[in-house]
């Protein structure tokens, strides 16, 4: 059954792990609108990852574990809805590319998913050459996933994610592997598919300086919960207060924000070098 | 002392990743090995313990030819944390994991219940200790990785993005452990990209480009020169990208956010604020 309702809708999610003695989610409520571009970071252990996990259906189906309240995604009751049929509904980019790669080449592994699906060869074919030239692996499509470098199987893996066209993309860390400016790419091509496919995009992250300028919103997790959610310069700036021991606030901000506690900027924090710049000429320009 | 003496490595599939690389890295040293995906850092750090052979040229620890000692010999000297803990982990629980190489080495029953403690709260793990390392999450499956080879303290300390998936506050942590590390006379290797840690770490930087060392200097050095970072595909760190923006080539490197406000503020007392 689908109804129409946010991409994704969490109400009152509480999660245990299998054998764990204590939840690991706590209480969690959570809309994120269609076409929205969510990130979101928080602590090491804070459930970030488990939270990607119930998105796309790997819990409870795959782990187990005890799980209380509802999660809907692109209008689907993830409970009731089996894995193979959420794939196609919504993606998820593991922290790790490995496993997420098993084929003998890289455009096996992209056509994989869509083989699946029952999708024609010629647009199988179509499909694979698009997602693979909007990574920039296009030249390692006959390479095996095992020669590729970390960043490169990264790349095949967001592919063939992309090739499956869902509606909702799931990144957990999904930078970790590649160097900054290859990240930095990276994030130019979801933010700019979000807009061109109307995808709905969840990115977890800690370095929060590449992805702040791109998001719609910024969710901060810590012990299982949701502590801020909102639009991410006024999240950036409540967490550089309090929480920059938890989560990595850039250093524009930080900076940003001593010069203001010292009276010598007053606009608003900054989310990219440029926007810093461009308030730091008014000051050291002004006579 | 390792020394690589013109390293070359060749896969067995044909790919060279290694093409000439000559390093010496000292004790007491720290280094980070920077560079595109692709660009060779961990078939580099895999030659360190023998794990890879090089092809052609020469790597010795402490005078030992690679190709003379066995890897479990070498370990001992040179412990390496894998970029990817998976491929590391396999204990039924994170304790377990982290006493098994101290086990594998000999160490005395009390010697091993005191260093797990040790690093079980060095990496924040102790609250997961009779958890699956399976169950954990990647960052905190990472600092099981760290743990169960800093337990043994290495004398060549050798980590492949320590710092993936880690908070501020574990970041911190790490930075801790290497000065304490250094100043026991130990040397810590990193393959990184987290330019903001390699820069407020003050490591030395090895540039690696299409499986050679295009340059090597300090952090400071390395990190500031914006047409060595783009071969490498790296970013300068954010404060050293601010005043790139704001003052062009001739900028002053900037790494901290210190620094900045402390240079901001001078320009403004001397009036010569002009970008």
């Amino acid at each position: 059954m689908k109804t129409e309702m946010a991409a994704i809708e969490i109400r009152n999610l509480t999660y245990k792990y299998q054998n764990a003695e204590a939840p690991v989610l706590q209480n969690l409520n959570l809309t994120i609108e269609k076409g929205e571009f969510a990130l979101v970071s928080g602590p090491s252990g804070c459930g970030k990852t488990t939270l990607c996990r119930c998105l796309n259906g790997l819990i409870p189906h795959f782990y187990g574990g005890e799980l209380e309240g509802e999660i809907f995604v692109d209008g689907l009751n993830v409970r009731e809805t089996p894995p193979a049929k959420l794939a196609s509904h919504v993606g998820l980019i593991f922290q790790n590319p490995e496993n997420q790669l098993f084929s003998f080449n890289v455009e096996r592994d992209v056509a994989f998913g869509l083989e699946n699906l029952g999708v024609p060869p010629e647009e199988i074919r179509r499909r694979v050459d698009w997602s693979l030239e909007l990574v920039g692996i296009s030249d390692l499509k006959d390479r095996a996933p095992w020669e590729l470098s970390g960043g490169q199987q990264q790349k095949a893996a967001i592919a063939c994610v992309l090739a499956m066209q869902p509606s909702i993309i799931v990144f957990d860390e999904p930078t970790s592997f590649l160097d900054p400016l290859t990240a930095r790419g990276i994030f130019d091509v979801i933010a700019k598919l979000r807009r061109k496919l109307d995808l709905t995009v969840v990115v977890v992250e800690h370095r929060l300086e590449a992805l702040a300028a791109h998001a719609s919103r910024l969710i901060l997790m810590d012990h299982g919960k949701i502590i801020l959610n909102g639009e991410p310069r006024k999240i950036l700036a409540e967490a550089a207060e309090r929480l920059s021991l938890k989560v990595g606030i850039p250093s524009v901000i930080l900076l940003h924000r001593r010069l203001s506690k010292l009276g010598i900027l007053e606009g608003l924090t900054p989310l990219t070098t440029s926007e810093m710049a461009a308030q730091l000429r008014g000051v050291l320009n002004r006579d | 002392m390792i020394r690589l003496e013109d390293v070359g490595y060749v896969y067995p599939g044909g790919v060279e990743a290694l093409r000439g690389v000559s390093l010496t890295i000292g004790e007491r040293s720290s280094l980070a090995i920077m560079g595109r995906s692709g660009a060779g850092k961990t078939t580099l750090i895999k030659h360190l313990n023998g794990l890879l052979k090089p092809t052609s040229g020469r790597v010795t620890v402490d005078g030992v030819d690679t190709r003379k000692a066995t890897v479990a010999k070498l370990s001992r000297k040179v412990g390496i944390v894998f970029q990817n803990p998976d491929h590391q982990l396999f204990a039924e629980t994170v304790e377990d994991e982290v006493a098994f190489p101290l086990k594998n080495f000999g160490f005395p029953q009390d010697e091993i219940k005191a260093r797990t403690e040790w690093v079980l709260e060095l990496f924040n793990l102790t609250r997961y200790r009779k958890h699956s390392p399976l169950t954990l999450s990647g960052g905190e499956k990472k600092r099981v990785a760290m743990a169960s080879i800093v337990s043994w303290k290495p004398k060549y300390l050798v980590l492949d993005e320590p710092t993936l998936g880690q908070d501020r506050e574990n970041k911190l942590r790490l930075r801790e452990l290497f000065e304490e590390f250094m100043e026991e006379g130990r040397t810590i290797i990193m393959v990184t990209h987290d330019v903001e840690f390699a820069a407020e770490c003050g490591f030395d930087v090895a540039l690696l480009v299409d499986g050679k060392v295009s340059a090597l200097g300090s952090a400071r050095e390395i990190l500031s020169n914006v047409e060595l970072l783009k071969k490498a595909s790296l970013a300068a760190p954010q404060m050293a990208e601010l005043f790139l923006e704001l003052e062009g080539v001739e900028a002053q490197p900037v790494f901290t956010v210190e620094e900045a406000e402390r240079l901001i503020l001078s320009r403004l007392m001397s009036g010569s604020g002009r970008p």
